[in-house]
């Protein structure tokens, strides 16, 4: 292999490795605050990506209805647990929230998809439109099991997983779709040929980054999740309203997800169930940094995407299974150290 | 009804379905897919129901098996009777690999890792050569039996059914068995486990290579029925559906292993027919529905379909106490009675030697070099305020927790370094601050864990029933230590069911099934009520009449005044005072350890 072609898989491993890390964050950060392992991230990715090409495309992005069944289903359950207090005021808002919101945007969709309203108003529709259902997912699914075990809800998100996969292969069919590049931008940079469409996803993953350390740092809601990442009940008794972390935690893990979706929408064909391997490669890397650290996340998925690109200028068929058998040494060398405790459950 | 009749009635009808007239092909098939995915689902029942490991990547299993015997009886001409062994060889060999690396840890990674594996290993499938890439291998061998084929559905009914019972009958016998209380005992948590001799790396490998060795035969049999496999069958979506029968179904239950099995594969048939129509397209659509299931299992039902119809069956008839086997037990029970030492304690060598015993952890020394011994036929309370480091103490003795530097000693041997179920079967038995029994198992079940080390039958033998006169011997041992600390009443309700009390008690015998020289009592008093406290420190004289040693942690000063030979006070990791409870209620540095300084 010459070095130039060498250099080449590192630079295609870097963009695909910051994806990968950028779904690790969300990952260990939805994992630390609920102890949910959110196996539907990929499924984000998913539909950003989709419901971004068909907006392009002029077509009516069917992933509305998901967000109108989802607001519906979570506003009859509120209100069935008692959730939603039964006065008039607290369930016009969760209404107006729940149901009302989704039909706007349904309409408006079905209004303005036809006008193809170019880029921005692209973007900006699919995050309205995706985002939402992160919170949505999990007071339908999550919050009434706040108390279940580690596998408990793994296996829900598991189910919740099978569903959004079956409604994306529904609502968006079989075929692969691609977007159209955010910018024609491109030059040469030494051996190697650089897009402008790569560098945006560099700069973006990188200003997630740091926004997400600002946020955890300094905010008051930052500190609140990382407080619930540490002690659910003593976060409970000083005032934080679990719910609310879990909610804010699964609506951070919707905008990654969305937002890799939109970055990756031109370099990717996506179909229904790619989102899916994409999101299981930021698992692969979160759990080499042992689904705590961030940092060591955004190492690791940087080292899966380049073993990925290497793996697979070697041996095309046998990528995937190299990015996943590489978890094996690392659970091998984790069991011999012996550092993990026991869980009390 | 009786369970036996109901048992029975069911086995009838599976019996007569195929020859009933007018039942068509289809429904056998289908029946056919059911008995398979219902071997799948009861290695899962085992596993994550039972031992509470979970594993999306059963389907991987049933591939080794299948892909196994597809080469050998194809590329190779072997009978299929013949590849059967190997196929399950080579699924328990995976199953070993796999289980070595990801078992030892905690909780979550073993399921992160099956669906790693599950979907690294469909790509191996679909890739290889030798295996036909993704199409598969055709032209397998129909099954034969002398001169029957078994190429007619009908009668490849009867013997996977008969396989199904054959496993399900089996895998009973297993869980009534000292290995399946030992897989039992895992749920709730390896240190329990670990303290009465199990080797829980080894019960959790126990219980997932024989998931997988069903999942396997699984395998086999569909490859033989099927007559190809292709590998998406074995991806990590059928891994997760085989999971999701298992939930379904209800996944504490044999019976429900069943149930999920067949509830899926039927409603998966049926949404296959139904949803392409609504979404005008073919496709797996049937995941939206099984999606939402599992979610809305979760919610309403965790314990699946059985769970919602097990109340409405007769109760299990309770086997009566075997009185032979309690009589020869009595006899096996009786404890070596130790002199008890009536004059000075340095008269006697000492049982139990803590020496200069010290455990850092990080910068905070918890335990700084405490010396004490306890003697045989002793009791000996360590006592100190809170955060003095006794429970550090008690799990240094134990083999819980790692000394930094210094040696126990425990009947003239070295065992600082040893894992607790090696210190266990050294003759040291203890109960837990926080009560361990296992709610949903009878006090009897628990009780008889604690003679794991006594007994030697293994999976085999428990599957086979060859181990009842040993399972009797156990049992027997239960009953007799039970009814020793006088709770023989309560062997057969649920654990769950006992005031803190009474699974205090419990506790102790399950400890003294150990047959141990030296019994510790992490807090045996604590939340006791003072009826409570006396009937326990007057078991404990009894034990120590019986000629066992005891070291007990305890906050309660008149129970320890009352009752201890011997008290060491630790304070803030080191030892401040130690000798007879006279000595210690007027020796100065304790009383300004409780009561503060007097200035």
């Amino acid at each position: 292999m010459s070095s130039s072609i060498a250099l080449l898989l590192v630079q295609d491993g870097i963009i695909n490795g910051a994806i990968y890390a950028l779904l690790a964050v969300a990952l260990v950060l939805v994992f630390a605050v609920t102890r949910v392992i959110f196996i539907p991230q990929g499924e984000f990715v998913t539909f950003g990506a989709l419901t971004l090409t068909a907006l392009e495309a002029g077509r009516f992005p069917a992933s509305v209805w998901l967000l109108l069944c989802l607001g519906v289903t979570a506003f009859v359950l509120d209100l069935a647990r008692g959730r939603t207090k039964r006065a008039l005021i607290p369930i016009a808002r969760r209404f107006a929230w729940d149901i009302a919101a989704p039909l706007a945007l349904l309409v408006l969709a079905l209004v303005l998809a036809p006008m193809k309203l170019g880029l921005a108003f692209n973007i900006a529709m699919t995050l309205a439109l995706v985002v939402p259902m992160g919170p949505l997912i999990y007071r339908i699914a999550f919050e009434a099991l706040a108390e279940a075990s580690v596998l408990t809800l793994l296996i829900t998100a598991v189910g919740v997983h099978l569903a959004m996969t079956g409604l994306g292969l529904a609502f968006f069919g079989p075929e692969g779709f691609r977007a159209g590049s955010f910018t024609s931008l491109s030059f040469a940079l030494g051996p190697l040929f650089v897009t402008g469409q790569s560098l945006l996803v560099l700069a973006v993953a990188a200003i997630l980054m740091l926004a997400l350390s600002i946020f955890f740092g300094r905010s008051l809601i930052g500190k609140a999740l990382i407080a619930s990442a540490v002690s659910r009940r003593g976060a409970r008794l000083v005032g934080i309203p679990e719910a609310l972390s879990g909610k804010v935690a699964f609506l951070m893990a919707a905008l990654i997800g969305t937002l890799s979706g939109l970055l990756i929408a031109p370099m990717v064909t996506i179909a229904y169930d790619t989102g899916f391997l994409i999101g299981l490669k930021g698992f692969v890397a979160a759990i080499l940094a042992g689904l705590a650290s961030y940092p060591f996340s955004v190492l690791a998925a940087i080292f899966v995407g380049i073993l990925e690109s290497f793996a697979a200028f070697y041996s095309s068929e046998f990528k995937d299974v190299v990015v996943f058998m590489v978890i094996i040494p690392f659970l091998l060398w984790r069991s011999l150290s012996g550092t993990h405790v026991e869980e009390e459950e | 009804m009786s369970r036996r009749s109901a048992a029975l009635a069911l086995i009838v009808l599976i019996a007569v379905v195929p020859v009933l007239p007018g039942v068509p092909a289809f429904w056998i098939s289908l029946a056919n897919y059911i008995g398979l995915a219902a071997l799948v689902a009861l290695g899962l029942v085992l596993l994550t129901g039972v031992g509470g490991m979970t594993s999306f990547g059963q389907a991987a299993f049933v591939g080794f098996g299948a892909y196994t015997t597809a080469v050998l009886t194809t590329a190779l001409a072997w009978s299929p009777w013949l590849a059967l062994p190997v196929a399950l060889l080579v699924t328990a060999l995976a199953a070993l690999i796999i289980g070595l690396v990801t078992l030892r840890l905690s909780g979550h990674y073993l399921p992160l890792g099956t669906i790693a594996w599950g979907i690294a290993i469909y790509y191996v499938f679909g890739n290889m050569k030798t295996l036909g890439g993704y199409d598969g291998i055709p032209g397998i061998p129909a099954l034969s039996i002398g001169p029957w084929s078994l190429l007619d559905q009908r009668v490849s009914y009867y013997l996977i059914w008969l396989i199904v019972l054959g496993a399900m009958v089996l895998t009973a016998n297993l869980l009534d068995s000292r290995i399946g209380r030992a897989i039992r005992a895992l749920r709730s948590g390896a240190q329990a486990a670990e303290s009465f001799g199990v080797d829980t790396a080894r019960t959790k490998l126990i219980a997932f290579v024989y998931a997988a060795v069903l999942a396997g035969l699984s395998g086999w049999l569909y490859a033989h029925v099927q007559r190809a496999v292709s590998p998406s069958s074995f991806g990590l979506n059928a891994g997760i559906e085989y999971l999701l029968m298992a939930v379904t179904g209800g996944v504490g239950n044999l019976i429900g292993a069943v149930i999920g099995a067949a509830v899926v594969t039927i409603l998966k048939d049926q949404l296959q027919n139904l949803l392409p129509l609504l979404f005008r397209g073919t496709g797996n659509y049937e995941t939206i529905v099984f999606g939402i299931l599992l979610v809305a299992l979760l919610q309403i039902a965790r314990g699946g379909i059985w769970s919602l119809i097990e109340p409405y069956l007769p109760a299990r008839a309770r086997p009566a106490p075997d009185v032979l086997a309690s009589a020869t037990a009595t006899e096996a029970a009786s404890v070596p009675l130790a002199p008890v030492a009536a004059g000075s304690r340095q008269d006697t060598a000492p049982l139990l030697s803590a020496d200069v015993i010290r455990k850092v952890f990080g910068g905070l020394v918890a335990v700084n070099d405490v010396s004490f011994d306890v003697r045989p036929g002793e009791i000996v309370g360590l006592i100190g305020p809170n955060g003095a480091g006794k429970s550090t103490t008690f799990n240094l003795l134990t083999g819980v927790t790692h000394l930094t530097a210094g040696g126990v000693r425990f009947a003239g041997e070295g065992v600082e370094g040893l894992p607790s179920r090696a210190v266990a079967r050294r003759g040291i038995a203890r109960t837990f601050q926080h009560v361990k029994l296992i709610p949903d198992m009878s006090v009897l079940d628990n009780v008889v864990l604690g003679s794991h080390i006594h007994g030697k039958a293994g999976v085999v033998s428990a599957m086979l029933r060859l181990d009842r006169a040993e399972e009797a011997r156990l049992l027997g041992d239960a009953r007799e230590q039970l009814k020793r600390v006088g709770m023989a009443d309560a062997a057969d309700k649920p654990a769950g069911s006992l005031a803190l009390g009474q699974s205090r008690v419990v506790e102790i015998a399950r400890a003294l099934c150990l047959r141990p020289r030296l019994l510790m009592l992490d807090e045996p008093a604590a939340g006791l009520r003072h009826l409570e406290k006396q009937n326990l420190a007057e078991l404990l004289r009894r034990l120590k009449a019986g000629g066992i040693s005891i070291l007990l942690v305890e906050h309660d000063m008149d129970f320890v005044m009352g009752l201890t030979d011997h008290i060491v006070v630790l304070d803030f990791g080191t030892k401040i005072a130690e000798g007879s409870p006279a000595e210690i209620q007027v020796d100065p540095a304790v009383l300004e350890a409780y009561l503060g300084g007097i200035e």
